[in-house]
């Protein structure tokens, strides 16, 4: 067989395994959606605010209950250590409660 | 057009004849490209489905919730503000929450301990998160022991284990009764830990906060939407450390393609000499570059995504698991519904495929437009 006609097959069987994926994506969703409204209710129940990805320190447990001085914890000068404070941002609403921040 | 597409099919042959001819350095291009594809659609992947898995699973959550500060702190609240803040037109419901962390030197982790209020917790029984029952070992009918505030020990039957479905939201969390939890933390009767609010009219909530911080000013508002905002910031790919990681890849990448397509070796350079003194136009080499770009990239993107997809929607993202777990005893153990953005690949593409294949093309050019004769020398 030429090299050119593996070569377009290849592509080929890329670009529908990349449509698959997009099939399988919606499929998932829809079977995720029983599962995903449990998780809803459970939030609304608990009245829940946060995931609990980062469960390490609490302002990463409850990102969006954080404060300003959190962070610092128990001493002024006791900077940010934990592994996820480098990856979680701190909650949008901060700046809307104590404006500018240097 | 038969003969356009045979013509094609000639210039791939040929191209693919001569990047087998180089084979351990497209090989190693090629894995690296992959590599750096593959890390960055993970990244958007990951990033976006759990964004929106957060919007779907966080739509409910309070609207509004009130927490009183004190020196810069998060106190408890007096359960007498809850009337003061009914009294506020627009305000259709005031709840107080029990809610705390409790540190279990057993296994080193932080739980989240929730007062559930429909239906309540019988006391004296616990229901425990997904991750809680891993890290103790425990299921129904199990005895976990809690140290009060006073040294007191406690002692909680599981009675029930919450979904391991919902674990994104509920893997630390220990539910307790009302009695219980202010026996283990000895929260006084009339205080709770914040108050949680619904509004008649969402468009009146920024309104209402601000009169809630006028009428309490000792309590600090936090709205739904500020909420969402906070997950939908949190795996932005412009913050935080994943933004240094993916660019210093990206740049070592960007620095190896551009070296590998702009930078024609000898052997390429003869190439090209020998084609145009044969009788190839410089437009046919340049087709010829076109295709070995477009070889490279195209395989490399399209590997590299759907290695991502399957890294993050079949493995659970596990490459990302020991950044996102840090210090985590209890990191959750979930599978993320996949959301695509088929923009985000759009770009992905734009910034992977075209760049590369211009950068290849460029070189050949100059190289095809010089004399045969001075090439091959």
């Amino acid at each position: 067989m030429r090299k050119s006609r593996i070569f377009f097959l290849y592509l080929g069987a890329g670009l529908l395994l990349v449509i698959l994926m997009a099939v399988h994506a919606s499929v998932r969703r829809r079977q995720d959606g029983p599962s995903l409204r449990e998780t809803a209710g459970l939030v609304t129940r608990l009245q829940l605010t946060d995931l609990g990805l980062f469960t390490e320190a609490n302002y990463t447990r409850h990102l969006s209950q954080a404060d300003l001085h959190t962070a610092f914890q128990e001493g002024p000068f006791s900077l940010e250590h934990f592994p996820s404070g480098a990856i979680a941002m701190p909650p949008r609403g901060l700046k809307r409660l104590n404006g500018q921040v240097d | 057009m038969a003969k356009w597409i045979e013509r094609q099919k000639n210039v791939v042959d040929f191209t693919l004849s001569s990047l087998l001819r180089r084979k351990r350095k497209n090989a190693a291009l090629l894995a690296v490209y992959t590599l750096v594809v593959f890390l960055l659609a993970s990244v958007m992947f990951f990033a976006y489905a759990l964004k929106r898995e957060a919007a779907v699973i966080l739509g409910d959550a309070p609207e509004m919730v009130v927490q009183k500060t004190a020196a810069g702190r998060h106190e408890l609240v007096p359960l007498s503000y809850i009337e003061r803040i009914k009294d506020i037109p627009g305000v259709a419901a005031v709840a107080a929450r029990l809610w705390g962390y409790y540190y279990d030197p057993i296994t080193g982790a932080n739980y989240t301990l929730v007062v559930p209020n429909n239906p309540p917790q019988p006391p004296g029984s616990i229901s425990i998160g997904e991750g809680v029952a891993r890290a103790r070992l425990a299921s129904e009918g199990d005895i976990i022991e809690f140290k009060a505030y006073d040294a007191a020990i406690l002692n909680l039957e599981v009675k029930g284990l919450l979904s391991p479905r919902s674990a994104l939201v509920s893997s630390d969390l220990v539910l307790v009764s009302e009695d219980d939890f202010r026996r283990l933390f000895g929260t006084p009767k009339d205080r709770a830990t914040d108050l949680t609010l619904k509004i008649r009219n969402p468009r009146e909530i920024l309104t209402i906060a601000v009169k809630i911080a006028g009428i309490l000013p000792d309590t600090r508002q936090i709205l739904r939407d500020e909420i969402l905002r906070t997950y939908d910031a949190v795996f932005d790919w412009r913050g935080g450390l994943l933004v240094v990681i993916l660019a210093g890849s990206l740049l070592a990448f960007i620095i190896f393609a551009w070296d590998k397509a702009s930078g024609l070796s000898a052997e390429e350079r003869r190439e090209i000499g020998i084609l145009k003194a044969i009788g190839w136009e410089t437009s046919d080499v340049i087709l010829m570059k076109a295709w070995e770009g477009l070889a490279v990239s195209l395989s490399a993107f399209l590997v590299g995504i759907l290695l991502a997809y399957a890294h993050v929607f079949f493995a659970s993202a596990k490459l990302f698991e020991p950044v996102l777990k840090g210090w985590s005893v209890l990191y959750p153990q979930f599978r993320v519904t996949p959301y695509i953005d088929t923009a985000q690949i759009a770009a992905l593409f734009f910034l992977t495929v075209v760049p590369y294949t211009v950068a290849t093309i460029l070189p050949s050019w100059r190289a095809a437009i010089v004399d045969p004769d001075s090439v091959m020398r």
